[in-house]
């Protein structure tokens, strides 16, 4: 941010990700493209970040992730005054502040990009909470335009064939919705294809983080919740396919020069639930002067944690599935075995656990995950409580006592 | 080895001189608007009182929420390691640690060594604290080291069902205003204590024996609601509320946790 300001240091300097400047530019080109729809004819779709966006890319409509723009709204400082707003509108502090703050936005065009392009209609897929169903409402009454909910049913252990007809006829029906609202067919060769690029682009951001498994670490999670844009916003196109191919590429080239995300790697941890979005900076700071690299995360996998289901000559088809078991939407217990897959694959010396006040439910159940990794592979748990953009749910120096313990009790 | 302990808490700071395994010296000063000074303070006390040169000691570590802002000690380590470590100090073989402070409780689980196994802290709120004790007995009219000898007379203890220091004061204030004993008033406000503590030892289990440390355990009607919470004694040392300065002289006497 006020990187600029201060004399290079050779030794950081060293440690940046050089792909992050395109990764900027591809993100304002795409923030530009939808800003200017309006004019150039293009439809925009909003869409939930675990949504299915690859009819939207192939039916060639702009998707806009108001979760992203959450995000963006964290990283710069703005929640607290968006939330506060949203809540003098009506809405209840105890509400998600990436609602919040994407109510608040509408109204006055608020937040670090001057709001969010209007949409010509909404996609809320429930994969990722029941909080996205009212607050698409919301917005489609505000805005005035169609919605389409697409239901996914909770996968406590199993896919049944019942939700497997019921998910797969609203893909059909989600298809219909969009040749209505674009008034034109569905290209079923480009939606093959679309889907093709999709999954590469899944195989490659999983293969990104994978990397992070060679000690030390070339990247961290911090680096990850930044690289993800691309993953969430763009997948299925071609532009995230040569995105990634670049940074595995550099990832790799790290780790022949030896070039590690912290200095001095000692201890490896792994991060559960959304980043604190505007604190991103201090925590990271935190960690690696602790000599602690956090190398995985649950949140940044989930991305690419279902490429298993995916059929990649049948993508329509194989999405019901693939959309219905994200890590957001199965039981306590199939996310602990998650979890320990990754304490194995990373090997995780420790755990953190961000209790998330805005997200329900991704952090219900982390006392269960943490009973659970602690009998099966006794790793450490630390748990922290924050918001990830509300910063009136974070208290410094809680936070850093509990990080300062759990990391005395780690050495 | 002469070592020296800081733990600079949100309402006191304390300090403790410790020469090869045995306290010298001692003192409590109130932490005011400058954690520097309040321990600039306790260190010319302790180290008079011990008779001492600022040069004869070897190791300083803070502690306490103000740890990062002891510009003398060597070392910042957290309450929780220090009150492990003292904890095992005052009473060899204590393998939990009940710790309520001035804004924050906590409860430490140690290994067999005394080594910190895990631990437990409270959230953002300070309800159940030092503080919260201190604004209940502001709005009893009493001074807060009569409240364990008071509420240990109450033979039914009010119910005090609010988390939230602000909302359980008015709630103290409805009792008073409908005639509620004050020994009953006390106990219940003990005893909702208890139960936060004893919810937040429920997360990572306690094993006996247990040692209450910290400023509250001054208070004996907190100590026997939390005896009767958790179905076992809790242990209190004389030196509870120096726990964690003892410990931090420990911990630079040794030069590791």
């Amino acid at each position: 941010m006020s990187d600029q300001t201060k004399p290079a240091d050779p030794e950081k300097e060293k440690r940046k990700i050089k792909a992050v400047g395109k990764m900027k530019e591809i993100m304002t080109a795409y923030y530009i493209e939808a800003k200017t729809a309006e004019q150039t004819g293009r439809k925009i779709a909003w869409i939930t970040s675990g949504g299915p966006v690859e009819p939207l890319i192939a039916m060639d409509v702009i998707p806009v992730y108001p979760e992203n723009h959450g995000a963006m709204i964290g990283a710069a400082k703005m929640g607290p005054d968006l939330c506060e707003k949203a809540e003098s509108m009506g809405y209840s502090r105890d509400l998600c502040s990436y609602a919040r703050a994407d109510i608040a936005c509408a109204p006055v065009n608020g937040g670090p990009i001057g709001g969010l392009p209007k949409p010509d209609m909404l996609i809320c897929c429930n994969n990722i909470c029941g909080t996205v169903l009212k607050w698409y409402q919301v917005q489609a009454r505000y805005f005035g335009v169609p919605l389409f909910i697409f239901d996914t049913p909770f996968c406590h252990t199993v896919f049944s064939a019942e939700a497997r007809r019921y998910v797969r006829r609203q893909v059909d029906e989600y298809i219909q919705f969009l040749e209505d609202a674009c008034k034109r067919r569905l290209d079923k060769d480009r939606m093959q294809a679309v889907g093709r690029l999709s999954l590469e682009g899944q195989r490659l951001w999983q293969a990104v983080l994978d990397t992070t498994a060679h000690k030390p670490a070339p990247m961290s999670a911090f680096d990850a919740f930044f690289q993800l844009a691309l993953i969430v916003t763009l997948r299925g196109t071609q532009t995230v396919v040569d995105y990634y191919t670049a940074l595995l590429a550099e990832m790799k080239e790290r780790i022949e020069n030896r070039i590690s995300a912290v200095p001095k790697e000692t201890y490896r941890l792994l991060w559960d639930n959304l980043p604190v979005w505007y604190r991103t900076r201090w925590l990271s700071e935190k960690f690696a002067a602790h000599e602690a690299c956090l190398v995985a995360d649950t949140y940044t996998s989930a991305w690419c944690g279902t490429i298993k289901y995916i059929d990649e000559n049948d993508f329509l088809g194989s999405m019901a599935e693939a959309y219905s078991r994200i890590y957001l939407n199965i039981g306590v217990d199939e996310m602990a075995n998650n979890v320990i897959a990754m304490i194995d694959k990373y090997r995780v010396d420790g755990v953190i656990m961000h209790s998330n006040r805005s997200c329900k439910p991704y952090s219900f159940g982390q006392y269960d995950i943490r009973k659970i990794i602690q009998r099966e592979r006794g790793v450490p748990v630390l748990l922290i409580e924050a918001d990830m953009v509300d910063e009136r749910s974070f208290s410094e120096s809680q936070v850093e006592t509990r990080i300062d313990a759990f990391m005395e009790v780690l050495k | 080895m002469i070592t020296v302990g800081i733990d600079v808490g949100s309402i006191t700071t304390k300090a403790v001189v410790l020469r090869d395994g045995s306290i010298l010296s001692e003192k409590i000063t109130a932490t005011g608007y400058q954690a520097q000074a309040a321990a600039e303070t306790v260190l010319a006390g302790v180290l008079s009182e011990a008779k001492l040169k600022s040069a004869e000691v070897d190791a300083v570590v803070a502690t306490g929420y103000g740890r990062n802002r002891v510009s003398f000690a060597g070392r910042a380590v957290t309450e929780i390691s220090c009150h492990a470590a003292g904890a095992s100090f005052l009473s060899p073989g204590i393998r939990s640690v009940i710790d309520i402070g001035g804004q924050d409780s906590k409860v430490v689980v140690m290994d067999a060594n005394g080594r910190v196994k895990d631990f437990a802290m409270n959230d953002k709120c300070a309800a159940g604290t030092g503080r919260f004790l201190e604004v209940m007995a502001g709005a009893l009219d009493l001074d807060l080291n009569d409240f364990g000898p008071i509420s240990l007379t109450s033979k039914a203890p009010a119910a005090i069902s609010s988390l939230c220091t602000v909302f359980a004061e008015s709630e103290v204030i409805s009792l008073i205003s409908k005639g509620a004993r004050r020994q009953d008033i006390i106990a219940g406000i003990h005893a909702a204590i208890a139960a936060r503590v004893t919810a937040m030892a429920g997360r990572i289990g306690l094993t006996a024996p247990v040692m209450m440390t910290g400023g509250v355990a001054k208070n004996i009607g907190v100590v026997k609601a939390i005896e009767a919470r958790i179905g076992s004694p809790v242990e209190v040392s004389p030196k509870a509320q120096l726990t964690g300065a003892v410990g931090a002289a420990l911990i630079a006497a040794r030069g590791s946790m």
